[in-house]
């Protein structure tokens, strides 16, 4: 049941364009590159060298970290090259070239993990290689060994999906409603969990009637559904956490602090796959959209798999793209080449043209604070902008920038095109620096 | 491998999406909201109300985009918010005002006003109202002869008193009855005379959540309550609420976004703080009307009010943690 009283959200154009678009596997492509770099913590570092020939599920790389995950062959084929690249994020990350040979040959080491305890069921959990599909990238094993798992009762899934384009967990659902009720049952046993609850946006009427047809046929009684209103950002992790539970969040909380397990639902869908077939992740569902793609659709892409060779298999562009976008148009990262390759967490590709790609030219604030009444905690972006620029620390912290989760909603909601996510973002390095 | 790649894209930060609403479509809903009030003031004054408004609109712009171009800003008159401040002028003077001395009103408004502080967004009171306030001081025989509405028929006279003046006078006997002044056929500034097509207007701004009800009810409601305990009537109530200016001053001048509070604990201060300024005067003072100079107050206390719902409002704040 949704709460009565929701945080403040706005309404963003839904553009759920292949919401009804079955997902299909694209043939594998002549080479990809796999990231090392694909989760939030310490990086993978390469298990294999150049020329080493590789099969699909290999281990391929793996970091002795806490907060890590490792990383898996998406192809076989033979490894062409290990080189450094600039990555979105603007440092060097690591990419493994592998020049595919199209076999598809599946490596020894895949085989259904045997779960007799906790900590066989974690340390599966890591040999998945799962990390928060939605695009967090925090990995889902991390998230599954709480501190305090023995005060922890509720899972809840997260299938708001509240950024506009994307549809891969509307179609997680829809196509594999039955995994994600079995990683529910997975996760919730194992964790002694009392409580499931599905967080859906009302805008998926799919999903939410196919879930609730699955939760009536397996005669589920302690997971529910919570229908949420369809603004954005109710997929965002405190955003959802208050929504399903009533619980506040502040930041640098874990939902685990507050008694809750969450994960995004197509992580928790990948995972009972996983516990099945023993094949970590490999592949993933991506919305490919935007209006310089001739066939937007839903792919199942090999991981490492280059955008170019993405937007081929949609058709290719029909109008010359001037900005892709990795997940979401509201938090996703802007790409500067479409060499770049999907990774775990690319959850969507979106390809604009010239009219959808250009900055906006910005003009003077009016102070009339749609930006304070658009921000799901209340905040006050004007204000930040103004001490940003003055560069003061002091004000920033008293009215809580640290706060801000950048979901883009004041940016998007100012009439004077002011880049106010930017400017949070910038005031929270800035305090972070400031207080080291 | 020879593939050609798209490596020139455009990077920017998220979000990569905007609203559609900007500042051009904001002030063209607040002209589109005056609309109905100009059509009433043309039918009520003549041809006249119409001249004034085109010539109001036209220095305006005119001026800001003289100044930008002196002072080799960016071209801001795009964003019609001059084109506004110039409406909002002509809607402020009689109808019969001289040109020359509404031009220089225009002049005053935009160039002294929000110009010389910075333009859009800086400017610390209403350029209007102050506007208004300027002509008032300068040219005060012209500012407070107003013509006759074309309901005065047969008479030959050509100018009359408003309501308020007539209160302020005593002579209670020769005021228009509540529907008169609600439909607006009685002396008074252009487009302040006609209260349903101002409500009409506010309302309309209000629901497409141009601006917020706060300042608009705080504001009419004080005068309403003022006006009951002060005369101890619901009638007389009812004349402070539809005469002079309040309903163009609240729905359209003290909704300003810059010369107002930013949190509507502020926006409901600012609104009481005009109606107590208003009534104040109206009942007290020596000046039969206190809209304008109500405002104008209650825009220099903004930084004020804004330092004392900022208290508020961190008190509510954040647990670090849990």
């Amino acid at each position: 049941m949704s709460q009565r009283k929701h945080m403040p959200s706005i309404h963003v154009p839904h553009h759920k364009n292949t919401s009804a678009s079955e997902t299909v596997t694209m043939p594998v492509p002549d080479e990809v590159s796999i990231s090392m770099s694909q989760n939030i913590g310490a990086p993978c570092s390469p298990l294999v060298a150049k020329g080493d020939y590789v099969k699909v599920g290999q281990r391929i790389g793996d970091v002795d970290a806490f907060v890590s995950s490792p990383i898996f062959s998406s192809v076989s084929g033979t490894v062409k090259d290990i080189v450094k690249v600039r990555g979105s994020m603007g440092g060097f990350e690591t990419h493994i070239v592998i020049e595919t040979d199209k076999k598809q040959e599946v490596s020894e080491e895949v085989k259904v993990p045997e779960i007799n305890s906790f900590d066989d069921f974690v340390k599966a959990a890591r040999d998945s290689g799962l990390v928060g599909l939605g695009g967090a990238s925090f990995p889902t094993h991390v998230k599954l060994n709480p501190k305090n798992l023995d005060e922890c009762e509720v899972l809840v899934v997260n299938a708001a999906e509240c950024e506009p384009f994307i549809t891969t967990d509307n179609r997680e659902m829809v196509e594999n409603g039955q995994d994600v009720l079995d990683g529910m049952k997975m996760i919730m046993h194992w964790l002694n969990l009392k409580k499931g609850i599905i967080g859906i946006e009302a805008n998926k009427p799919d999903a939410i009637v196919n879930m609730h047809r699955l939760i009536e046929q397996n005669e589920i009684k302690d997971i529910e559904i919570c229908e949420l209103p369809s603004t954005y950002p109710k997929g965002a992790e405190r955003v959802l956490v208050y929504e399903t539970t009533g619980k506040t969040m502040n930041a640098g909380v874990l939902p685990a602090q507050l008694g809750v397990i969450l994960d995004n639902v197509s992580t928790v869908g990948v995972m009972a796959e996983y516990f099945k077939t023993g094949m970590p992740i490999v592949r993933r569902r991506v919305t490919v959209d935007g209006d310089a793609v001739a066939e937007p659709k839903n792919v199942f892409v090999p991981i490492g798999t280059r955008i170019a060779d993405l937007v081929e298999f949609c058709g290719g562009y029909k109008k010359e793209p001037r900005k892709i976008v990795m997940g979401g148009p509201m938090m996703g990262r802007a790409t500067k080449s479409d060499e770049s390759p999907t990774m775990k967490n690319t959850s969507a590709v979106l390809c604009f043209s010239k009219d959808m790609a250009e900055v906006k030219e910005e003009s003077a604030c009016l102070n009339c604070q749609r930006c304070h009444t658009a921000c799901p905690l209340g905040l006050m972006p004007s204000i930040f902008a103004d001490a940003y620029r003055d560069k003061d620390v002091d004000r920033l912290m008293k009215f809580n920038v640290m706060q801000c989760m950048e979901c883009g909603s004041c940016s998007f909601t100012c009439p004077a095109r002011r880049p106010l996510a930017l400017s949070n973002k910038l005031s929270k390095f800035m305090v972070r620096e400031a207080s080291k | 491998m020879d593939k050609k790649f798209h490596d020139n894209l455009i990077v920017s930060s998220a979000p990569h999406i905007v609203t559609e609403s900007d500042t051009t479509r904001l002030m063209g809903s607040v002209l589109l909201a005056l609309l109905p009030a100009l059509l009433a003031s043309i039918y009520i004054f003549g041809p006249r109300a119409l001249i004034l408004a085109i010539v109001c609109v036209a220095s305006s712009v005119l001026f800001e985009y003289v100044f930008n171009l002196i002072t080799h800003k960016k071209q801001t008159v795009g964003d019609l918010s001059a084109a506004l401040t110039g409406l909002l002028i002509a809607f402020n003077v009689p109808a019969n005002f001289p040109f020359w001395q509404a031009i220089l009103g225009c002049l005053f408004a935009i160039v002294v006003v929000k110009q010389l502080f910075g333009g859009i967004g800086r400017n610390f009171s209403n350029p209007a109202i102050t506007a208004r306030i300027f002509l008032f001081i300068s040219f005060s025989a012209n500012m407070s002869t107003w013509p006759v509405t074309r309901l005065a028929g047969s008479t030959d006279a050509v100018t009359g008193p408003t309501p308020l003046a007539l209160y302020a006078e005593g002579s209670k006997d020769q005021i228009p009855g509540l529907l008169q002044l609600l439909l607006g056929f009685h002396g008074g500034s252009t487009g302040e005379v006609c209260a349903i097509a101002l409500l009409i207007g506010g309302i309309y701004l209000i629901a497409r959540k141009v601006i917020s009800p706060i300042i608009p009810c705080a504001f009419i409601g004080t005068v309403f309550v003022f006006g009951l305990i002060a005369t101890g009537s619901v009638y007389w109530a009812f004349f402070h609420v539809l005469s002079g200016g309040v309903m163009l001053g609240a729905f359209f001048m003290a909704t300003d976004y810059v010369t107002t509070p930013k949190l509507p604990l502020g926006q409901l201060c600012f609104g009481i703080g005009c109606g107590l300024i208003t009534m104040c005067i109206r009942l007290y003072g020596s000046y039969p009307e206190g809209v304008s100079f109500s405002i104008l107050l209650m825009n220099l206390c903004t930084p004020l009010l804004n330092n004392l719902s900022y208290k508020f409002y961190l008190k509510g704040g954040f647990e670090d943690g849990k």
